[in-house]
């Protein structure tokens, strides 16, 4: 057996799951709060990248010319401000309004919002994929691990590790992540202890939001090219990782996100890359048929 | 110090509360008792907020509340212990109390009042790392107490704390809610079904019956009560 090839599928394969997983745990926490299937997230996820591709540009054309990463970094955090308010709004417009309706409202205003958002960049941007700019440099110290991670994918590994370390000190000691976790179990006691739960579900939006334009920035400049459709399998391919794992789980989605990326590797290292798709789904069907609540999810208990 | 004037709360069409008028003075214990879906929690969370009345009027020290949002209520120091206790249950105990004190910021005052409800409930403390869901119902009870006790509460409202408890453990909760009541001059609201308990630790009381208060008196004119004794006492 060939284990550094195999080393290979699992740098890849973790690379993938860590973008899975920046664009699950959106998906997952909004579920977690207000049951809903946020269906507009990978749209998020695509704005996300576009706006850092605009930025890079304006930047480029104005003559600033720094190293690319710090041009990735200021790319990334306007991404990442513009995502927070689109998220914002979003909830506000699209599910707000409907937070009392009957429970397929939401979701078809989801769908709604996620053709909206993906033909609006369609009609200002282009449908055609644009190249998006290589601005990681290759780094010296990367050589002799060049044969399993590039430098981008360092990048994404460490960004995402950073990024998990960051929500889990919010979740767990901040004011706000505590009134999250509050709602998320019990929303009239929440609200009984004076937590403005609109305010909490505003603020989870924005996290989610804030995960998916990180992820959209580094998977641009991983892939080298973006269009506005890219949110789509990206959405759906997170929504399976957060389901695999357990939805409303947060550790459950980044699991989810590991198996998934990792089976989609080696799927397609061992087997065929064209079949990488069947991979991910099928392992899903799977899971739920063996375990249906998913990896770390409990049994649903009904509420009496 | 709460004056409900002529509510009426609807869940979608379905009116709940058809017109429900009652006072609270500073520093009495009153109790609301009826049979189950007279109303009772529907009132509670109408004063909380969380179902707010679509007519009539609240007033909390003189001034209408109806209209504000429930954390708006909470600041006011109206506090609820709901019904079925509601403790989260994936947060600690140390947890859940803290959340209790969610609207304070004195965080030498929250830990101080930590401390005394842990000498208050001794057990709490031992289960202070415990999650919450994995307590039994007794000491669920007297965590939901706690808690609603660390947002410093003016009025508290109580909707069956001794539902699905041992009578011993029972006992032990209407002596503290006496105890709360005595000691920290706080107001208390208490919604039971356990009646001849609730009767006998307060001073006045309500009678409700479909989303409508039928009676009111003195607590001890209504243990007395031929119609209270037939219908809510079991005698
Ligand atoms: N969420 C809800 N949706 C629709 N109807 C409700 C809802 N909650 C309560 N009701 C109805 O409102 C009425 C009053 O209910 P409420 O819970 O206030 O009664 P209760 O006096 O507290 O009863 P119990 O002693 O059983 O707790 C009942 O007829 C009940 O069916
Ligand atoms: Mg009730």
């Amino acid at each position: 057996m060939d284990f550094e090839y195999l080393f290979e599928l699992l740098c890849g394969g973790v690379v993938k799951g860590s973008i899975y997983a920046l664009i699950a745990l959106g998906y997952t926490m909004v579920y977690g709060i207000i049951q809903l299937i946020n269906f507009a997230h990978g749209e998020i996820y695509m704005v996300g990248a576009f706006v850092a591709l605009i930025i890079t540009g304006i930047l480029t054309l104005s003559g600033y010319s720094d190293s690319g990463l710090s041009v990735l970094v200021l790319a990334a955090v306007i991404a990442v401000i513009y995502a927070a308010a689109y998220g914002y709004t979003l909830e506000k417009i699209a599910y707000r309004p409907l937070r009392n309706a009957p429970r397929l409202s939401p979701l078809i205003s989801a769908i709604g919002a996620s053709i909206f958002l993906m033909n609006y960049v369609q009609l200002v941007q282009t449908p055609d994929f644009l190249p998006f700019p290589e601005l990681v440099p290759e780094f010296e110290f990367m050589e002799p691990l060049s044969r399993f991670v590039s430098s981008v994918d360092m990048v994404i590994l460490v960004v995402t590790a950073l990024t998990m370390v960051a929500l889990t000190v919010l979740i767990k000691y901040t004011k706000i992540g505590k009134a999250m976790r509050a709602t998320q179990q019990d929303m009239v006691m929440a609200r009984l202890v004076g937590i403005n739960v609109d305010r909490v579900i505003s603020a989870t939006f924005i996290i989610g939001s804030v995960l998916a334009a990180i992820a959209g920035v580094l998977i641009a400049s991983r892939t080298g090219q973006i269009n506005s459709a890219i949110g789509f399998m990206a959405g759906i391919k997170a929504f399976t990782a957060a389901v695999l794992g357990g939805i409303g789980n947060i550790p459950g989605a980044v699991l989810g996100a590991m198996v998934l990326g990792i089976a989609e590797t080696f799927g397609a290292g061992y087997i065929s890359s064209a079949y990488e798709d069947v991979f991910a789904f099928g392992l899903l069907v799977l899971i739920l048929i063996l375990r249906p609540a998913g990896l770390l999810g409990k049994a649903v208990k009904q509420k009496v | 110090m709460l004056e409900v004037r002529n509510i009426q709360t609807y869940y979608g069409n379905i009116q709940a509360l058809k017109s429900v008028s009652l006072t609270i003075n500073e520093g009495e214990i009153v109790t609301l008792i009826g049979a189950n879906g007279a109303g009772k929690s529907t009132t509670l969370m109408s004063i909380c907020g969380v179902t707010p009345p679509r007519h009539g009027q609240i007033l909390f020290r003189g001034e209408p509340i109806q209209h504000l949002s429930a954390e708006q209520i909470v600041s006011q120091g109206i506090i609820q212990v709901p019904e079925g206790r509601h403790i989260f249950p994936q947060m600690s105990v140390i947890e859940n109390l803290e959340m209790g004190a969610y609207l304070r910021n004195d965080r030498a005052g929250i830990k101080a009042d930590i401390d005394d409800v842990f000498g208050r409930f001794p057990i709490l403390e031992k289960r202070r790392n415990q999650a919450g869901g994995t307590l039994s119902g007794g000491e669920q009870q007297m965590l939901a107490i706690s808690r609603a006790l660390l947002a410093r509460p003016s009025l508290l409202l109580l909707d069956e704390p001794s539902l699905g408890l041992a009578p011993l453990i029972i006992k032990q909760i209407f002596e503290i809610i006496k105890q709360i009541n005595a000691e920290s001059n706080t107001t208390v609201f208490l919604v039971e079904q356990n009646a001849n308990q609730a009767l006998k630790i307060a001073h006045r009381g309500y009678v409700m019956e479909n989303g409508a208060i039928t009676m009111e008196d003195r607590a001890e004119n209504l243990l007395s009560n031929e119609e209270v004794k037939k219908a809510y006492l079991g005698m």
